[in-house]
């Protein structure tokens, strides 16, 4: 296409807009409508997962070492396990920190009883390494590692816990795909039918185009340029509501569910926009040129 | 040049023919009426000349080309070289008079410096310059019909199909339109009308061709004169 063909088509695109504008309310809203859904979607789908990466990052292995190991060579394995494509980070306690939090649990009531064991530690051979790692799914892998190594006595892990934090993320994973389907079908479905009903008003136009040589591309673009416009648009729209909305939301929610939010953190504005912006306009103007190169086509075959 | 040879075609049950093995040819520069009855097969000649539609059997050779077998993806290259006006007019109602014609111009991407100058030469030659800003709805039938005429004219096509062009216009300004066509033509556009104004095709004096269920009834080369229906 020409650059001045070009200008044409995107200059035809606003006039369009212009001549037809309940046609254009019309998309806009129900477009605002499918992406404000899509929003509210993401944004707790995010939370959840964005909580359920929190929980899982907490789960970890306890790997013990064999009683005739010194520090050094303790530390030793440690490094070896950090460089595991699969280990986030690891964490040690030494026998003497393990005591202290032992001692801190158990003797607070009772310090006088922790004292008949001064000068000998009981919990001499506890020096332990905490393993985290990326994936939950790769706990058992880990752990199977672990055990294998040398010098190691004892590996302890919460099987339970990791495998009910992976079924409920892939529970929430499946939910999340199943309604953004049906939301997504609901969203072509209404928007297909709003921009065939503004295009059926200029099939004569379209038909006018074709008699006079125009390309199916040069008849379609002005209707193309429509519809990223009305896309966009319709996605900005719900953008700036889902931000007070949710801004607000999360702010209510820290102030008044105390006990929720000390247990787990939800995602930041920022963060949440980061990709709900991308996904908005993409979605926007997605919908709106897939929508309105459908509804062309069934005018175009003059 | 336009070259049908036996072309037919049928509808429904594929014994109804809209046209009947028909076989003509109109040479280039020639000023050719189609006339006949509601359902001769005019409009369906129509639209078979600008592949609106594809016939049942037979070819059609447009300017060299062969219609029935061009790509639809060709058919723009086609329809630029043959203008088209409607009874009805077909204009935009939502744009004035120099944008309905300047819109043909920017479908075929000719070059914008190009665009103002084509359209002052074929509003002069349809004599509706002064009018050029007016709305369709605020001008006469003629008038419209003499914007439709400038828009087909606008991409100079070596061929002007005209369908029912006077249909909706009164006996002055139906002859204006004719001389206009003639005009056109005198400057080597092949024109073919497609009428039911008999009147006019007497006055004419033109090459007739009539069409009676799906057929050519006769053929009256400088027909006019000689032409009874």
């Amino acid at each position: 296409m020409k650059g001045s063909s070009f200008f044409y088509c995107l200059g035809q695109g606003f006039k369009g807009i212009k001549r037809n504008k309940v046609f254009f309310l019309a998309s806009v809203a129900t477009i605002a409508a499918c992406v404000f859904m899509v929003g509210i979607l993401l944004a707790v789908m995010m939370n959840i997962n964005f909580v359920l990466k929190e929980a899982q990052d907490s789960v970890s292995i306890t790997v013990f070492f064999d009683e005739d190991l010194n520090e050094n060579e303790i530390k030793e394995i440690g490094k070896r396990i950090e460089g595991w494509d699969e280990v986030s980070h690891i964490e040690y306690t030494s026998a003497e920190d393990a005591w202290a939090t032992f001692k801190e649990s158990y003797f607070k009531d009772n310090p006088e009883l922790a004292e008949g064991f001064a000068g000998d530690n009981p919990l001499a051979n506890s020096a332990s390494y905490a393993v985290y790692f990326n994936e939950i799914e790769d706990q058992s892998t880990i752990a199977d590692r672990l055990s294998s190594l040398t010098g190691v006595r004892k590996v302890n892990q919460s099987e339970v816990t990791a495998n009910a934090l992976s079924d409920v993320g892939k529970i929430v994973g499946i939910i999340s795909l199943v309604i953004g389907v049906v939301l997504f079908l609901v969203s072509v479905f209404l928007i297909s039918n709003t921009i065939t009903t503004g295009i059926t008003m200029r099939s004569e136009e379209i038909k006018i185009m074709k008699y006079v040589g125009a390309t199916d591309f040069f008849v379609k673009s002005p209707f193309v340029f429509e519809g990223v416009i009305i896309g966009l648009i319709g996605a900005i729209i719900p953008l700036i509501i889902l931000f007070f909305v949710y801004r607000s939301a999360l702010t209510y929610i820290m102030s008044q569910f105390n006990t929720i939010t000390d247990a787990f953190s939800l995602m930041p504005v920022s963060q949440i926009f980061a990709l709900l912006i991308p996904v908005a306009l993409i979605l926007g103007a997605g919908i709106g040129i897939i929508g309105s190169s459908i509804a062309t086509n069934k005018y175009i075959k003059v | 040049m336009i070259r049908l040879e036996n072309v037919s075609m049928t509808y429904g049950d594929q014994h109804t023919y809209a046209l009947n093995h028909v076989s003509l040819t109109i040479e280039d520069g020639e000023f050719v009426f189609i006339v006949g009855d509601s359902g001769a097969g005019k409009t369906t000649l129509f639209k078979l000349l600008i592949k609106e539609m594809q016939p049942t059997s037979g070819e059609i050779f447009v300017n060299g080309k062969c219609v029935t077998r061009l790509k639809r993806r060709r058919i723009p290259m086609l329809r630029r070289d043959i203008g088209v006006v409607f009874q009805n007019f077909r204009l935009l109602k939502d744009r004035n008079v120099y944008e309905n014609i300047a819109f043909a111009q920017r479908a075929i991407s000719a070059p914008a410096k190009d665009i103002n100058k084509n359209v002052a030469e074929v509003l002069t030659l349809t004599g509706i310059s002064e009018k050029y800003r007016s709305f369709p709805d605020q001008l006469s039938g003629g008038e419209q019909q003499r914007v439709a005429l400038a828009r087909a004219l606008v991409n100079k096509p070596s061929i002007l199909l005209a369908d029912e062009p006077t249909g909706n216009l009164d006996p002055g300004n139906s002859r204006a339109i004719m001389e206009i066509l003639e005009e056109i033509n005198r400057r080597g556009t092949t024109v073919i009308v497609v009428t039911h104004n008999h009147e006019i095709v007497r006055q004419m004096h033109k090459r007739v061709i009539n069409l009676k269920n799906g057929m050519i009834a006769n053929d009256i080369r400088e027909g006019g004169l000689a032409y009874e229906r």
